[in-house]
C-alpha cells in the first residue's frame, strides 16, 4: 500500500491548507491520545502535567507536528528522510510501534473535527496512507 | 460485564438522541468503502463502486449505511447487555455473511471520524473515549460468536 502520485499530491495540497494550525492539531491529537488510550501515558511519566492542553503536551504536540511537516517535505523518500528520527525512536525513545497507529488515528479524528468539509473521504484515505508510511519509516531501525 | 460511568451513559444517549441517521450512516459506510477499499468485497451486488464519487452517490450504500447505524440502537437501549443483544447478529455475520470481524473495527473507526466531523469541538477527548469504548464493546460482541 505505497503512496501513489495522487496520494502525494493530495497530502501536499491538504497540508498547505492546514499547516497554519499544526500546533493546535498536535496539542489536540496528543491530548486526546493520553485520555482515550491511557496506556500511552506510560511514556510520559517524567511530565508534571498530562492533562489536555497542558504546557508539556502543547510543547510536545509542536515537536510531533514538526516531524510530520518534515515528512511531508520528504514524502518522496520517507525511509531515507526520516532515518535519524527512526534511530531516535528505536534506540533512545523505544516507543512500541503500535503506538504510531494510535497517534495517527487521533490525528485523523482532530483533522475531522477541525476541517470537516476539507477532510473528505479521498483526503482521508491519502492522509491515512501517508501516516502509515510515516510510521513504517519511523519503525525502520527498530530491528 | 462492562462497567459504564454516568458520564459514559449520558454521552452515548446524548450522541444518539441527536444523531442524523440518514446523513451519518451513509457517510460512515461510504467513507469505509473509500478508505479501506478491500471492504467492498462484501458489496458485489451494490452496483457502481468504481471510485469515491460513485460510492458516495450510490443509493444502495446510503440505504445500507442507515440500516447499519440503526443497528446500534439496540446497544444504546441496553448498554448493560450488549453481548447478548448482538449474539444473533454475530452468528449471522459469521455463518451467513462471512464477514471478517476486523471489518467491524474499520467501520467503527470511520463512524468515529464522521461523528467527530459533525460534532466538531463538542467531540472532546472524554466524549471520544466514551464513544470509542461503546463501539469497542459492540465490535467485540459482533465478533463473539465466530468460531
Amino acid at each position: 500500500m505505497s503512496l501513489t502520485a495522487k496520494d502525494k499530491d493530495t497530502v501536499k495540497a491538504f497540508w498547505a491548507k492546514i499547516a497554519g494550525k499544526a500546533d493546535d492539531i498536535g496539542t489536540d491529537a496528543l491530548s486526546r491520545m493520553l485520555v482515550v488510550y491511557p496506556q500511552t501515558k506510560t511514556y510520559f511519566s517524567h511530565w508534571k502535567d498530562l492533562s489536555p492542553g497542558s504546557a508539556p503536551v502543547r510543547k510536545h504536540g509542536q515537536t510531533v507536528m514538526g516531524g510530520v511537516a518534515d515528512a511531508v517535505k520528504k514524502i518522496d523518500d520517507l525511509s531515507a528522510g526520516l532515518l535519524s528520527l527512526s534511530e531516535l525512536h528505536a534506540f533512545t525513545l523505544r516507543v512500541d510501534p503500535a503506538n504510531f497507529k494510535i497517534l495517527s488515528h487521533n490525528i485523523l479524528v482532530v483533522l475531522a473535527t477541525m476541517f470537516p468539509t476539507d477532510f473528505t473521504p479521498e483526503v482521508h484515505v491519502s492522509v491515512d496512507k501517508f501516516l502509515a508510511a510515516l510510521s513504517r519509516a519511523l519503525s525502520e531501525k527498530y530491528r | 460485564m462492562v462497567e459504564w460511568t454516568d458520564f459514559e451513559r449520558a454521552t452515548i444517549a446524548d450522541i444518539f438522541s441527536k444523531m442524523k441517521y440518514e446523513v451519518v450512516g451513509p457517510a460512515a459506510l461510504s467513507r469505509c468503502l473509500v478508505v479501506y477499499p478491500w471492504t467492498q468485497r462484501y458489496f458485489g451486488n451494490f452496483g457502481n463502486l468504481y471510485n469515491a464519487a460513485a460510492i458516495m452517490g450510490n443509493p444502495m450504500v446510503a440505504k445500507h449505511g442507515t440500516t447499519i447505524l440503526h443497528g446500534l440502537d439496540r446497544a444504546v437501549k441496553n448498554m448493560d447487555n450488549i453481548k447478548s443483544e448482538y449474539a444473533e447478529l454475530s452468528v449471522l455475520h459469521s455463518e451467513k455473511l462471512h464477514v471478517d470481524p476486523d471489518n467491524f473495527r474499520l467501520l467503527s473507526d470511520c463512524l468515529t471520524i464522521v461523528v467527530a466531523g459533525s460534532l466538531g469541538k463538542e467531540f472532546n477527548g472524554d466524549v471520544q473515549a466514551a464513544f470509542q469504548k461503546f463501539l469497542a464493546v459492540v465490535v467485540n460482541s459482533l465478533g463473539r460468536q465466530y468460531h
